[in-house]
């Protein structure tokens, strides 16, 4: 094990994030190089073999998934971590692990896309491929975060959920999060909680492997250990088999959907800045938030009441918790580097009555203090 | 005698596979491979991918994982990590396992990564229908290829061989115990273990074809190849358009999990 002797560490996101991943209980890496988060896997191969974790640099983004995945069903927690164009080729083992209900943590550090883009700069382009990347109806979990320390706090919880759960969970960190140094508190981030997904109770025999109980998340049997199921890809059903019958298929469905839907309050988490008496309010993710906190106090110190609604539960979006937070406010700026996705889930969840104005940059620069401070004065839309 | 019904799963008969199908007979050899290494039910698990030959997985009582087209040795190699005792049986096609899933099995032959990989050969896309695959010989017919394809098929075991793989055969549904034996010699072998297996589809491929009813199909195989250690007594001019069987090349390297798990070992790892 790394000598953790002094507790406070300066991290960097991306070192920040394998280490919580270790700490959280991964122990399978499966990945393959691609900037800007590269460091994560190289942090994995160090640290994996130290803690008897497995450490394995895949053929590519497909393989990468798949060996997470097959990691997963062997018993181990498991991770892989990539950036747009990965992600992209991730899309369709996400569907995989979705529907086969195999825990996993998929980390993608956003850069400029599209197609290679910005290999090396920031970006967020890649939230509503978080969402809906892959295809057919499922649930998503995605978490965003916007410093090292949270990228901490973050792996831990994306693990937790995905354990819990029992399906993939995706951490978005943009390039300036994932490539930043910070002062980390490792000592306190060590009391964290750790969950692990539930086996099953009886012994190895028969099992019903997809039955599941009130909370819609069936138990999980490791491979190898006698309990013999058959896991596809193919619409089963409770026992794991193919099934083309629309009641069974349409009941998995729904279940997969309500067993995240049932914890949406859990999951879902924000951080509201100077919201009470504000009558403008950025809504932003990421290291946007932290260029937006600096713009909400430069508001503030000229005599405009701003505030900030900082997401870091992106999916489910925090659209109940959005409506109640910007309630007296007259604005709200949506901040963010992309060509506002994430804009027509605000509207959506504001509704009409609320002039919803947007701060966006997508060309591979991040977005200053300035530039949203902007947007705060401007009745008018700032393009910067 | 062997009960082979202990290794079914009887509630999920009848099966998919057309009358005919030459699948059947290998999942039979398999399993009496499997019967005859006295392997437990419990420390063996079947991955495939998608296609005729990967459904067969779901049909056998062990731990088995059907995947997405053409990633069964991807997901197969993280179950292999993971738990390095297991027995990890690889079904593929010759669509799966060398079309889509082509970068996968060069790179687990590379690694020598501890799974055994039968590689069910119809030389057709059989679940979809009858497209060309990169399997399909010249000359024959499919519906994507209805005047005959152009390209030149791969031979699968020449390709793994040279990427590595510690252990490589082929064998033909025409001979289900010298199958078996291939089956058993390829589970030994403690690295990655290829076996191209000559098998028929008499909906897709032989109806399209025009060669006779399955039997004639699976007969037509035994003169289409030759054992390879007949071949080395043979000159080259009798050898000419025959597809070699049998054990093609066996060299022993040491495995990728096991080598990993024991550089984990000596690092003396402690667990957290």
């Amino acid at each position: 094990m790394e000598k953790m002797t002094k507790p406070v560490q300066l991290l960097q996101g991306n070192a920040a994030c394998a280490r919580a991943a270790i700490a959280a209980g991964c122990r399978f890496y499966g990945g393959y190089p691609i900037s800007p988060s590269s460091e994560i896997a190289e942090t994995m191969a160090k640290l994996l073999p130290r803690v008897g974790g497995k450490f394995i640099q895949m053929e590519d983004e497909i393989a990468s998934l798949a060996a997470v995945i097959g990691a997963s069903l062997a018993g181990m927690k498991a991770m892989t971590a990539t950036s747009g164009p990965g992600f992209s080729l991730m899309q369709e083992h996400i569907g995989f692990a979705c529907y086969t209900e195999v825990p996993c943590v998929v980390v993608d550090v956003m850069r400029g896309g599209p197609s290679t883009g910005l290999p090396t700069s920031p970006s967020q382009a890649d939230v509503m491929q978080a969402r809906w990347g892959t295809h057919g109806d499922h649930p998503a979990i995605a978490l965003c975060a916007s410093s090292p320390g949270e990228v901490y706090e973050l792996t831990v919880r994306a693990f937790n959920l995905a354990e819990r759960l029992r399906t993939p969970v995706i951490l978005l960190l943009d390039e300036v999060v994932a490539h930043m140094y910070e002062k980390v508190d490792l000592g306190r981030l060590a009391g964290l909680p750790v969950e692990d997904r539930r086996k099953p109770k009886g012994a190895p025999g028969k099992l019903e492997a997809y039955a599941a109980g009130e909370d819609g998340v069936p138990a999980m049997a490791p491979f190898g250990e006698g309990y013999r199921y058959h896991v596809t890809g193919l619409a089963h059903d409770s026992r794991g088999y193919p099934t083309q019958d629309p009641a069974v298929v349409e009941t998995t469905q729904r279940r997969l959907q309500r067993k995240v839907d049932r914890c949406r309050k859990e999951i879902v988490s924000y951080e509201l800045l100077q919201c009470e008496d504000a009558e403008v309010i950025v809504f932003a993710y990421g290291i946007v938030a932290a260029a937006a906190r600096q713009a909400v106090r430069q508001a503030r110190q000229r005599g405009i009441r701003a505030g900030l609604f900082r997401a870091i539960t992106l999916w489910p979006f925090p659209g109940e918790e959005l409506a109640a937070a910007v309630k007296q406010a007259k604005r709200i700026v949506v901040a963010e580097m992309n060509l506002g996705q994430m804009t027509g889930e605000v509207e959506r969840a504001v509704g009409k009555k609320k002039t919803v104005k947007t701060c966006l940059k997508a060309n591979g620069e991040a977005i200053t203090p300035d530039e949203i401070f902007s947007a705060l004065q401007a009745e008018d839309a700032c393009h910067a | 005698m062997l009960d082979i019904q202990k290794y079914l799963r009887l509630e999920m008969f009848p099966h998919m596979l057309c009358p005919g199908c030459g699948h059947g007979i290998v999942l039979g050899a398999l399993l009496r491979a499997i019967h005859s290494l006295k392997l437990s039910q419990d420390e063996v698990v079947v991955v495939s991918g998608i296609g005729c030959s990967s459904r067969l997985s779901g049909y056998v009582d062990f731990d088995t994982l059907h995947t997405t087209h053409g990633r069964p040795l991807a997901f197969a190699t993280g179950i292999k990590m993971a738990r390095p005792e297991l027995t990890v049986i690889v079904i593929t096609g010759d669509g799966d396992g060398l079309s889509i899933g082509g970068n996968h099995l060069i790179h687990a032959a590379r690694r020598n990564v501890g799974l055994t990989c039968l590689l069910l050969n119809n030389e057709i896309y059989g679940m979809t229908g009858g497209q060309a695959a990169p399997t399909t010989p010249l000359g024959k017919i499919s519906t994507t290829g209805p005047t005959g394809p152009f390209e030149t098929p791969f031979d699968s075991c020449r390709l793994v061989e040279a990427a590595g793989a510690s252990f490589v055969a082929r064998g033909i549904t025409y001979e289900p115990a010298t199958l078996e034996k291939l089956i058993v010699a390829a589970i030994q072998n403690p690295g990655f273990s290829f076996l191209e297996i000559i098998s028929d589809c008499p909906e897709f491929f032989g109806r399209f074809n025009r060669m006779g009813n399955p039997a004639d199909q699976i007969l037509a195989q035994k003169q289409n190849v030759v054992d390879a250690k007949t071949a080395a007594t043979l000159p080259p001019e009798r050898l000419k358009g025959k597809m070699l069987t049998g054990i093609l090349h066996h060299e022993p390297r040491p495995e990728y999990a096991a080598s990993y798990q024991e550089s984990i070992a000596q690092m003396g790892a402690q667990a957290r």
